[in-house]
Order: structure tokens, then sequence, then C-alpha cells
């Protein structure tokens, strides 16, 4: 993507996702319910990027992420980076982390775990941040990514 | 100093070597002496969500012996769990009338969800397929009293190792001790992948094989488990397998074994051990069984509190 085509989309306030792996871009538009949103709302796909091949984009006007939503993208879009946007000029970037206990938005992929069958909020440490691989606090599996349903 | 006190004994991942090592020289001070009045005033509540008659037993074996009291429940059927209360609010209730809590049950987590509600402390008496963590604790304790240690071992398991979950806490204790171990069974019962991916991201040596004779003559421990028919689908599948891991005093003398080799298993067994082993000085399950009875009066006593060592 060119800087030209950067500034014809350039949003005033809110946040950037940009270096999502390009086929994951919508599952992490559903993360963020982009359908709610009242304001500005751009999504790019198979935008030409140098490591990742293809990436996907979006730029959301007005929002800032919550600590659930950026660990949620950190499990789907591992490599994407979040572009924090004041008056048009990016004040922050950094790249999506995993903290290291996450309650209440993974669901266990054991269907004889506990957590499948009390009401009650899951919770799972993070064991390895780059593949990732879980660990529940309930029944002990670890899960790696293909085993990953979001809540 | 190594104190238990107000701990809940859920997973083998929660202990240090040190308080694995402290368990189990409090056990052999249990087995040593009677302490008939320790536990005097205190009452431990047995809930029982699956039933499991031994297990359930041997705790409260070990609480009367100590002077302490019993309650609890063994068929869900008849209490208000049949009517659809929450696991949480059952404990709740029963966290009021005891001073600790044995808890079995058929999902995976149970007892750690048990453990996060109430304040007392929890003991998990088998978790469905995930942990039970004083059988453990009562094979660590046969094994270091048979070998006289645990470090530097030769420990092989034999039987279905995919669902055994003695075998999987087993080898994850051991993995303190530097064992190295031999993992044999059929190829539709093998250890899970992710058990054995954290063994070596732990330094454990072991190897994979299909049958015992590969390894027999290096064997210092052998761990045996039962192949459940359940497990199989196919009943032509099950007949096929489980008379290739039937143990008999024959087999062993065939199979060269150390003289000191020592056979565990965890009971009740079906096939796989020949009474013919019995008698035989490699057989230590039946002294296997009866350490339950100081290794759960050690882990009572030290979760409530009366035995700390310095
Ligand atoms: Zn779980």
């Amino acid at each position: 993507m060119d800087v030209r085509q950067l500034q014809v989309s350039a949003i005033k306030n809110g946040t950037v996702i940009d270096h999502i792996e390009s086929k994951n871009t919508f599952k992490v538009a559903n993360i963020l319910h982009i359908e709610d949103e009242h304001q500005l709302v751009l999504v790019g796909v198979n935008l030409t990027s140098g490591n990742l091949g293809k990436k996907g984009l979006i730029k959301i006007e007005g929002k800032n992420l919550t600590q659930d939503e950026a660990n949620k993208i950190a499990l789907i879009a591992p490599d994407a980076t979040l572009n924090i946007i004041k008056d048009y000029e990016v004040i922050e970037k950094k790249k999506v982390s995993l903290q290291d206990e996450l309650i209440g938005i993974v669901k266990c992929f054991n269907p004889n775990c506990i957590s499948n069958h009390e009401k009650v909020r899951t919770r799972f440490y993070v064991e390895r941040k780059d593949l990732p691989r879980l660990r529940c606090h309930y029944c002990e599996r670890a899960m790696e990514r293909e085993d990953i349903e979001l809540l | 100093m190594v104190s238990l006190k107000d701990r809940d004994i859920i997973s083998f991942r929660d202990f240090t070597k040190e308080e694995i090592l402290y368990i189990l020289s409090l056990s052999k001070e249990m087995e040593e002496k009677a302490h008939p009045d320790l536990l005097k005033g205190k009452v431990l509540a047995t809930l029982f969500f699956e039933p499991s008659t031994r297990t359930r037993m041997s705790f409260e074996s070990a609480m009367k012996l100590m002077g302490g009291e019993v309650i609890g429940f063994v068929d869900p059927g008849a209490t208000s769990i049949a009517k659809g209360e929450s696991l949480r609010d059952t404990v709740k209730i029963v966290a009021g009338y005891a001073s600790a809590i044995v808890v079995r049950h058929f999902l995976d987590g149970a007892a750690r969800l048990v453990a996060d509600t109430v304040g007392i402390p929890v003991i998990n008496a088998g978790d469905g397929s995930n942990q039970h963590p004083t059988q453990t604790f009562l094979d660590l304790y046969t094994i270091h009293k048979t070998k006289g240690t645990l470090d530097d071992l030769a420990i092989g398991f034999i039987g279905d190792l995919k669902y055994g979950r003695t075998v999987h806490s087993l080898a994850y204790a051991l993995a303190h001790f530097r064992s190295y171990m031999y993992f044999i069974s059929p190829p539709s019962l093998r250890m899970p992948p992710d058990l054995l991916k954290e063994l070596s991201e732990r330094g454990v040596k072991f190897q994979e094989i299909t049958s015992l004779e590969e390894v027999s003559d290096r064997l210092d421990v052998l761990y045996c488990t039962r192949i459940q028919k359940e497990r199989f689908a196919d009943p032509i599948e099950y007949g096929k397998v489980k008379g290739s891991y039937h143990l008999s005093k024959a087999t062993l003398d065939r199979s060269k074994v150390k003289k000191t080799l020592k056979i565990l298993h965890p009971l009740p067994r079906v096939d796989e051990m020949d009474e013919s082993l019995d008698e035989t000085p490699y057989a230590v399950y039946f002294q296997q069984a009866h350490s339950g009875i100081p290794v759960r009066e050690a882990i009572l006593a030290s979760v409530l509190g009366v035995k700390e060592l310095d």
C-alpha cells in the first residue's frame, strides 16, 4: 500500500490494526463487532506487504481496544500491530501481545472439562506466547492454535 | 520450613520437589507410629459424585485412625444435586459442616473448581481423566520405600498409557527426580503427545516402545496399568491387545529382568498380571495398596495444619 492510499483513508482519532494475516482479517473484524460501530470503519484485505505477502488492515474511527479485544486479536492474528491515531498522527505503535492469563475469552476444547458444564468463567494460562499454547486452569489440558475457539 | 497448612491437593503441577518429599517423609512417620488423637475435633467431608469404594474407604479409615470424624455422600442421586443444584452451591453448603473436603467427580477440573469455591482445604480424589494426586503420592511412596530412592531410576510404564491418569501424574511427578522413562504400550494406547512434549521440555529422557522384552533387563521399576475393555470401540481390537501385555512369573524369568525389579499396579487388575507373580520378590502392589492409609493420613494431617516439617 502506498502513502497516497493511506492518506485517502486516514482517520482522525482511533485505532489502526495492521499486519493481520489477510485470511484472518474478517475474524478480527468480528471480534471488534464492527457492524455495531457508528463512525468510519475501513477494512482492507489482500494488501501487499513485504513479509506477510498479503495482509489485512482495519481502521476504526473513535475506537480504543479493550484488554479482552487485544487478547483475542493476539490469538487470531499474532503478528498484528496496533497504531493509535490522534489528530491524524500515529502517537503509539505496538505489537499485539497476549497477557499471561486469559479469563472468560476462550472456550476449553475438552468436552469433559468442568468449565463446559458449570456456569464459570474460563481461565487459561499462556504457557507459550509464540505458538500460542494455553493451559486450562480447570482440566489442565493444553490447547494450541488450531484448538483455540473464542467465546 | 515446609508447610502445606490450608493448601489444596489438586494436581502435581502445584507441588515443588521439597513438598513432595515432605509428604513422603511424613507418610513414613505415619506408618511407623499411630497418631490416634491428631485430628480430634476435625470433620472430613467425602463427596463422591462418582463411586470409588476403595479410595473413599481409605480416606475414611485414615481420618478415623487419627481421631477425626467423617461425613459425606456417595450416591449423588440421593442429594440435592439430582435436583439440578450446581456443584458450587453444593460445596459452599458442605464447607460449613467440615474442616476439609475430599472430592471425586467424573468431570475434569471439578476438584479445582471446588477448591476455588470454598475456604477450607480440598483434596482431589480423582477428577475425570485428569489427576488423582493421592494415588500418585502412594505410588511415589512405594517406589521410595522399596528402592530406597526416587533419583535416577529406570522406570517402565506398561499398559494403557493413553487414558491411564495414574501414569500421567506419576510420570509428571518423577520428572523432578531425573528418571529414565520407558513407555511400553500398543500403538493405539500411547502417551498423549502434549504430555510427552511437556516431559521433554522439562528435560526428561524417555523412549516409546511396544514390547517389554526390548528393555526388561534395564528396568528398576515397572508400573503396570489395566487395559480397559471400555476404551475399545472394537472388541476384536481389544482381544488382540490384551494378551500381549499379560505379565507372569514365566515372562519375567524369560526376559532376564533385574533381581531388584519392583512391579507396581494401582489395582484392581484384570488380565495384565498373573497370580504367579504375587509370591515373587518383584511384586509390591499389595504393599502399595496398603500404603494408601499412611499416605492419606500424612496428607490430611498436613493440610489441616497439625504437622509441619522444620
Ligand atoms: Zn478445560
